[in-house]
């Protein structure tokens, strides 16, 4: 390798820092004062891109009207933030921390279709900057004059912020108020003005991070999932709330997968390895290796204990009386569609979806909710089961029956090795590391087309003669779903599931009182992986077909979504959750182009109006009524 | 200047407070007794509304307060010292104070730099150390000065002479005294009754969450019984 090449390569990474940077630095200051996770930070990067894609298109054919436009769409996009702010995440600033991330993530699914109503589904490449549309000649190499911009520009931000941080009055608060807002408020200090403020400045430098993008990568819908994921990477890396530590994380990992595209493909002991082909999952890797080495991130400071003296939740109830029969009853309709159901054979199939979902949900929630591990890469497990199955199958011959039966142990080893490093964190840092464990199971799954087929996947994954019929497969799928859900249940109402509440709800009590809550912790994120792999499994043989798309992070939402739309905290809210989330997303899905922003808007209404999710709302329902009677 | 009528506060469902009233009148310090775990600190923040009251009425100069966001009970000029001092250690010295500032108020006195360099000569020293690299005294005294610069007319401290060397426990005192020759009426809340009895006027006892003692600072000093009974440990 010349140093020619490696210098451009360095300069690239340089280029790429700044970007990364612009997009992370407004989520780690939203972060860092109001302690909301804000999932819709890359939504606003998207619109960004967007907006100023359609300014420029009108004003930016001079310097004047292009920088003009970057500028514009950076407020644009920063008032939008604001507006958000005021008419939705004042009203959760008290809810517990899932429901903040479920409404933001409601707002990703409403901004991207505005964006697909607005712009089409079309990729938008706008144009290139006026003065800058050139190359410099860099040791005789060619290096873009806009990318050479962008390099100045990053530190510019950085500078200016720093400057405002430690110079103004507004920038003391915020420092303040990152390290203890109440105390803020509780000097005078007016939280909500502050917070609105905040969340303005961070989704204006989101937008303004976008709109600097516009001549490098074309507009596109995918931008927001992109978008969000690499800057919780880069705001983890650099620990949450630290401005300078976003910069820093920005600058390592630009620089890293650069030089890993500057070392390209290498051979040792006779292997090819492509190193540039590491580029799709580096900075996961550097995010677990981080987050392994220094739980807080690079700059990270333990945030002040959250003082929030929210109610201590109720502990899980066994099903009484009535929930039984009404369990047994539903059960029976179970057992009896595929004899009612001939006249719809798709009632079949969609139950069979409904069910692994219920799964898949049911064994997230495991840990989620009594386990207070917030995965947020639980598809990882789903698709390690479903991999399993399949590469048993087509690698190894495996009788289907085996397949099924065995598959689901290559989740449980993955959830082994990946929980070991989790359960070590909590809270934010937790899910993240879930999700980079996720990331990094899936570009494997991708990349690795020799054993898992690259991104074609595995085809060809029927089951057995005697389950061909859908009506025997669904039964199959029946009997393990009610199996592993009923065994999570007996799980969570002995001993071991007190002992994992014990050890979320006051570790310190518990470790005092004699419980290992590592190794609870642990045993339970394998308990769940495992689970999760039997509804991968599953899930592998009814379509016949696995792709990475199983393991990508949209499924890991998914699980969220579901066990959040049920209600975290009773034993049912997964299981009404996933079904009407499967449910939902089939039936509108099919009929109304728009149905994210659908899905959306009624997670917004569920969470300002159900905050207990819907089986939990139920419940209280309930209750009330046998109170009042 | 501040009164509270019959307050009940709760964390989560555990009752804390029971029927607590009590008063502070304009340039008056006032000192509420009670052991560890008695109650002291949720009056505070009750008085503050770091934790809502459930029932009963705080009223201060004349508003009703007990409804009411902790930062706009702060602008009404109601100022709370907290037990855990709750610096901001990321912060200088000045920019601790500049979080506090708020714009002076008719008929309190007002609070800048100087004024507080003089009530503490250990801070004056050190504009620009970071909170987090200060001793426990001096972060004492960072947090009452800090909320001095909300030029408030009434402050609630809590326990300014805990865990903090003998020497700083009189520097404590003699701030106290001299806010209240400068008119500013304090609530104090104190488990050290040695300390109490060299600043404040009257005193309450609490105990279990409910006031069990109410009156002057010499006739607690006379009552062994009181003393005794819920002061000794
Ligand atoms: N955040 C809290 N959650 C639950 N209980 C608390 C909390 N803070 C204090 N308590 C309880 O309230 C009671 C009164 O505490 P506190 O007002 O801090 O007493 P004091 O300041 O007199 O020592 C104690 O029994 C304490 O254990
Ligand atoms: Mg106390």
């Amino acid at each position: 390798m010349s140093v020619d090449a490696l210098l451009v390569q360095f300069l690239n990474g340089l280029a790429g820092a700044s970007t990364l940077f612009l997009l992370a630095v407004g989520l780690s200051l939203i972060f860092g004062v109001t302690r909301i996770v804000n999932f819709a930070h890359g939504s606003f990067y998207m619109l960004g891109i967007y907006i100023a894609y359609s300014l420029t298109a009108r004003i930016g054919g001079s310097v004047l009207g292009f920088w003009g436009s970057v500028v514009l769409a950076a407020l644009a996009v920063g008032l939008l933030g604001v507006i958000v702010e005021c008419l939705l995440l004042r009203r959760i600033y008290r809810a517990p921390e899932l429901f903040q991330l479920l409404a933001t993530f409601a707002l990703v699914l409403i901004a991207r279709d505005a964006a697909l109503a607005i712009w089409g589904p079309e990729d938008l490449l706008g144009p290139r900057a006026p003065g800058l549309k050139g190359a410099v000649e860099i040791l005789g190499r060619q290096f873009p004059q806009y990318d050479l911009a962008l390099i100045f520009i990053g530190p510019a931000v950085l500078g200016a912020l720093w400057w405002m941080l430690t110079r103004t009055r507004f920038g003391v608060l915020i420092r303040a108020a990152t390290e203890d807002r109440e105390m803020v408020g509780a000097l005078g200090v007016n939280q909500a003005w502050l917070f609105t403020a905040v969340f303005g400045l961070g989704t204006l430098l989101a937008g303004l991070g976008g709109a600097l993008q516009g001549p490098r990568e074309p507009a596109n819908l995918g931008l927001d999932l992109m978008g969000i994921g690499d800057a919780f990477v880069v705001v983890v890396v650099g620990g949450m709330g630290s401005i300078p530590g976003a910069f820093l994380a920005a600058l390592i990992i630009a620089e890293i997968k650069a030089l890993c595209i500057a070392i390209g493909t290498v051979h040792v002991f006779g292997f090819d390895f492509s190193f540039s082909k590491l580029t799709l999952v580096v900075e996961f890797l550097v995010m677990a290796v981080v987050l392994i080495w220094k739980p807080l991130g690079l700059l990270g400071k333990p945030s002040a204990a959250s003082r929030n003296s929210s109610a201590v939740e109720a502990p899980l109830a066994p099903p009484d009386k009535a929930a039984k029969i009404f369990g047994y009853a539903v059960l029976v309709l179970l057992l009896l569609l595929p004899v009612v159901g001939q006249m719809f054979p798709y009632a079949v199939v969609l139950m069979i979806d409904i069910l692994v979902a219920v799964l898949f949900a049911a064994s997230l929630h495991f840990i989620m909710g009594p386990g207070g591990m917030h995965s947020f890469g639980h598809a990882a497990y789903f698709g390690l089961g479903a991999y399993g199955a399949g590469l048993l199958m087509k690698q190894f011959s495996m009788p289907m029956e085996a397949a099924l039966g065995l598959g689901p142990l290559l989740a449980a080893a993955g959830a082994l090795l990946f929980g070991w490093f989790c359960v070590r964190l909590s809270g934010v840092y937790l899910a993240m590391l879930t999700l980079a464990f996720a990331q990094i199971v899936w570009s494997i799954a991708f990349q690795w087309d020799e054993v898992t087929g690259g991104s074609n996947g595995i085809i060809g994954l029927w089951p057995a003669e005697w389950l061909n019929q859908k009506a025997a497969y669904y039964y199959l799928t029946l009997a393990l779903t009610v199996g592993g859900v009923l065994f999570l249940w007996r799980v969570l109402l002995a001993p071991f599931g007190y002992a994992l509440r014990a050890g979320r709800d006051s570790p310190l009590r518990a470790d005092a009182i004699g419980i290992n809550v590592f190794n609870y912790q642990w045993m339970a994120f394998v308990l769940a992986g495992t689970v999760c792999g039997v509804a991968g499994s599953l899930f592998a043989f009814s379509k016949g077909t696995i792709a990475p798309d199983v393991i990508h992070v949209g499924r890991s939402i998914d699980g969220l979504v579901m066990v959040l739309l049920g209600g975290v905290q009773t034993l049912a809210g997964p299981v009404v959750g996933a079904a009407l989330f499967t449910w939902l997303q089939d039936a509108v899905a099919r009929e109304f182009q728009y149905w994210r922003a659908a899905l959306g808007v009624a997670i917004l209404l569920l969470v300002m109006v159900f905050p207990l999710g819907v089986a939990g709302s139920v419940k209280r329902l309930l209750r009330r009524r046998e109170v009042a009677a | 200047m501040l009164k509270l009528k019959d307050i009940h506060a709760y964390y989560g469902q555990a009752h804390i407070l029971a029927d607590v009233s009590l008063e502070v009148n304009a340039g008056e310090v006032v000192v509420l007794l009670g052991r560890n775990g008695a109650g002291k600190s949720t009056t505070m923040k009750s008085i503050i509304g770091l934790v809502k009251p459930a029932k009963g009425e705080v009223t201060f100069q004349g508003a009703r307060i007990e409804q009411m966001a902790p930062y706009k009970i702060a602008r009404l000029g109601l100022g709370y010292v907290p037990e855990e001092r709750r610096i901001f250690t990321e912060l200088t010295v000045l920019e601790n104070l500049e979080v506090g500032r708020q714009a002076p108020r008719a008929g309190v006195p007002t609070w800048d730099w100087d004024k507080i360099a003089r009530l503490f000569p250990n801070l004056g020293e050190m504009p620009q150390r970071p909170g987090g690299r200060m001793s426990g005294g001096e972060q004492q005294m960072l947090t009452i000065a800090r909320t001095l610069m909300g030029n408030p007319a009434c402050i609630l401290l809590d326990e300014p002479s805990e865990g903090v060397a003998p020497v700083i426990v009189d520097q404590m005192a003699a701030a106290i005294l001299e806010l209240k020759s400068q008119g500013v009426a304090i609530l104090l809340s104190e488990q050290n009754l040695h300390f109490a009895a060299e600043v404040a006027d009257r005193a309450y006892i609490i105990e279990k969450g409910r006031i069990r003692f109410s009156g002057t600072m010499a006739e607690l000093e006379a009552d062994a019984e009181a003393q005794q009974q819920y002061l000794a440990v």
